[in-house]
C-alpha cells in the first residue's frame, strides 16, 4: 500500500492523481512506529492500555504518561509524536470545560469525539499548518453508557468495541475479535488487555516496555482513573503466566 | 454612527462601560458561619437562611459544601457570588482530579487560592461579596481559615463570620479546649447557634452542622434548636408601659 508520492507529497494541501493527501498518510507512519495502544468496550465500562516502549534505562518508572484524563468520566490514550498528542489533549480538556461550564453536564462522549476529530482534521487544510503524528483512542462513559472512539490523523473518527493503533495493531486487532466483550466485565478486561500488550511486544525489536494501563467503568464510580496498583500487578502477573505458557508449547 | 451610546465626559474617573458589572451591593444573603477544631478534624455549623433584604426569602439554602476530598466550604453572604465560588473551585478540584498522581488539593492549599481570588477581586473594586470559611483535615493536619470579601484571612482554632464574630467567638475563646469530642463540639457549636438564632434577626431555626474527617465529610439532616421564651419579663410585656407594643 506504501508508494512513493514523489512530487505530490511536499505539502498537505496538494492531492495526487490518485486522490490521495500523502502527507496525511506518513502521519499515519508516526503513529505506526509507536508502541501499541489498545482500548476495548466490555459490559461495564472501557479499558485502554498502552505498551510504553523505554527508550532509556535511566526513565523513572511512572513518568511519561500516555494515557490522560479528559474529565471525569473519559480519558485519551495516545500514540505517535507525545508532544504532538499533548496538544491534542490539552485541547480536549478546554473543550471539556467549556462545555460543562456551558452546558451544565459533563460532554457526552459523542460530543468530545467529534471536537477532537474536527481539531485534527483543522490541521489537515492549511499548508502552513502540519498534520497531528498521533493516534487517539478515546474512552468514555456518559448517559449512554461506556463508548470508544478512534481519531486518526486524518481526523477521521468512528465508534468501536475495539481498538488498536500502533506497531502491534495487526495482531492486537486479532486477539481483540477473539474476546467475548459483551459479556466481560472491567476487572476482567483488564487481565486480557494486559496479556495482548505482553503477547504483541516484539522481544526482537524492542527491549524493554512498560505498560500503562486505565478505566472508566461502574466499578471506578464512572471516573476514568488508572487502574488501580493491585489490579494492574495482577495483571501483569496473569500476562506474563499466559507468555510462558504460549512460550512452553 | 451610535446615536445611543451614552458618554462620559473627558475628566470622569468611571471606568469603561462594563461597570454596569460591578458588584454594588448583594441581594440575597446568608448569615453566620461558625466552625471549630476537634479531635477528629473541623466542625461547622450554619444555618439555611437566603435573605433578601429584611425578609427571610429562601429557607433551604445549603450554605456548606464539600471541596475535593479533604475541604469543607462554608459562607455567608452573597448566595450568588459563593455559587459562583463553588464553580471555580469545581474547575481547580476537576484539574487537581486529571493529574491521576496519587495527591490531591488540601484544605490550606485551597485556603490559598480562595485568598487570592478574594483579594484579587477587591483590587478590581468588584468584590465576591462572601466571608468565606475553609476547614479540612489531611494526612492528619486540621487546617481552619477564613477569608472575607475584602481579602483579610488567617486561621485560628475557631472561626466564625459576620454576627458569630461577635456573638459566637467570645463563647468559643471561654469554652474551646484542644482535642474536643464530637458530641462536646456540637454542643459548643448549638450553645452558639442558639445565642445568634436569638439575637441576629437574618438567623432562622433551621440549620445544619456539618463535619469533616479523614473518612470524608458528612452533613446533618436539617433540624432546629430549642429555645426557650417563657422568660418572666416576656409575659404581660405591655405592664409597665399600656399602649405600647
Amino acid at each position: 500500500m506504501s508508494s512513493i508520492g514523489t512530487g505530490y507529497d511536499l505539502s498537505v494541501t496538494t492531492f495526487s492523481p490518485d486522490g490521495r493527501v500523502f502527507q496525511i498518510e506518513y502521519a499515519a507512519k508516526a503513529v505506526d512506529n509507536s508502541g501499541t495502544v489498545i482500548g476495548i468496550k466490555c459490559k461495564d465500562g472501557i479499558v485502554m492500555g498502552v505498551e510504553k516502549l523505554i527508550a532509556s534505562k535511566m526513565i523513572l518508572p511512572g513518568s511519561n504518561r500516555r494515557i490522560h484524563s479528559v474529565h471525569r468520566h473519559s480519558g485519551m490514550a495516545v500514540a505517535g509524536l507525545a508532544a504532538d498528542g499533548r496538544q491534542i489533549v490539552a485541547r480536549a480538556k478546554s473543550e471539556a470545560t467549556n462545555y460543562q461550564s456551558g452546558y451544565g453536564e459533563p460532554i457526552p462522549v459523542k460530543e468530545l469525539a467529534e471536537r477532537v476529530a474536527s481539531y485534527v482534521h483543522l490541521c489537515t487544510l492549511y499548508w502552513w499548518l502540519r498534520p497531528f503524528g498521533c493516534g487517539i483512542i478515546l474512552g468514555g462513559y456518559d448517559r449512554d453508557g461506556p463508548q470508544l472512539y478512534m481519531v486518526e490523523p486524518s481526523g477521521i473518527s468512528y465508534r468501536y468495541f475495539g481498538a488498536a493503533i500502533g506497531k502491534g495493531k495487526q495482531a492486537a486487532k486479532t486477539e481483540i475479535e477473539k474476546l467475548n466483550l459483551s459479556e466481560m466485565t472491567c476487572r476482567e478486561g483488564v487481565i486480557e488487555v494486559a496479556k495482548i500488550i505482553y503477547k504483541v511486544h516484539d522481544e526482537a525489536k524492542d527491549k524493554a516496555f512498560e505498560l500503562e494501563m486505565s478505566w472508566v467503568c461502574d466499578e471506578s464510580k464512572q471516573q476514568h482513573q488508572k487502574v488501580p496498583d493491585e489490579l494492574l500487578e495482577e495483571a501483569k502477573a496473569a500476562a506474563r503466566t499466559a507468555l510462558e505458557e504460549m512460550d512452553a508449547d | 454612527m451610535n446615536f445611543m451610546a451614552s458618554k462620559q465626559p473627558e475628566n470622569s474617573l468611571l471606568g469603561p462601560e462594563s461597570d454596569s458589572q460591578r458588584t454594588l451591593y448583594p441581594y440575597v444573603t446568608g448569615t453566620s458561619v461558625v466552625a471549630l477544631k476537634y479531635k477528629d478534624g473541623i466542625l461547622m455549623a450554619a444555618d439555611m437562611g437566603g435573605s433578601y433584604g429584611s425578609t427571610l426569602r429562601y429557607k433551604n439554602v445549603e450554605r456548606m459544601k464539600a471541596i475535593g476530598k479533604h475541604s469543607l466550604l462554608g459562607a455567608s453572604g452573597e448566595i450568588s457570588d459563593f455559587q459562583e465560588i463553588l464553580r471555580y473551585l469545581d474547575e481547580l478540584i476537576l484539574y487537581d482530579n486529571m493529574w491521576d498522581d496519587g495527591n490531591s488539593l488540601g484544605p490550606k492549599e485551597v485556603h490559598n487560592y480562595l485568598t487570592r481570588v478574594m483579594y484579587n477581586r477587591r483590587n478590581k473594586f468588584n468584590p465576591l461579596w462572601n466571608s468565606l470559611v475553609l476547614g479540612g483535615i489531611k494526612n492528619g493536619q486540621k487546617y481552619l481559615g477564613t477569608v472575607s470579601m475584602i481579602g483579610v484571612n488567617f486561621e485560628d482554632n475557631h472561626v466564625a463570620t459576620g454576627f458569630g464574630n461577635h456573638l459566637a467567638r467570645p463563647i468559643l475563646r471561654q469554652e474551646w479546649h484542644e482535642n474536643l469530642s464530637f458530641e462536646d463540639g456540637v454542643r459548643l457549636l448549638e450553645k452558639c447557634m442558639r445565642v445568634l438564632l436569638y439575637r441576629d434577626r437574618s438567623a432562622i431555626n433551621k440549620l445544619q452542622i456539618a463535619k469533616i474527617t479523614e473518612e470524608g465529610m458528612t452533613i446533618s439532616q436539617p433540624y432546629s434548636l430549642k429555645t426557650y421564651w417563657e422568660f418572666s419579663a416576656f409575659e404581660n410585656p405591655t405592664q409597665g408601659a399600656v399602649g405600647s407594643w
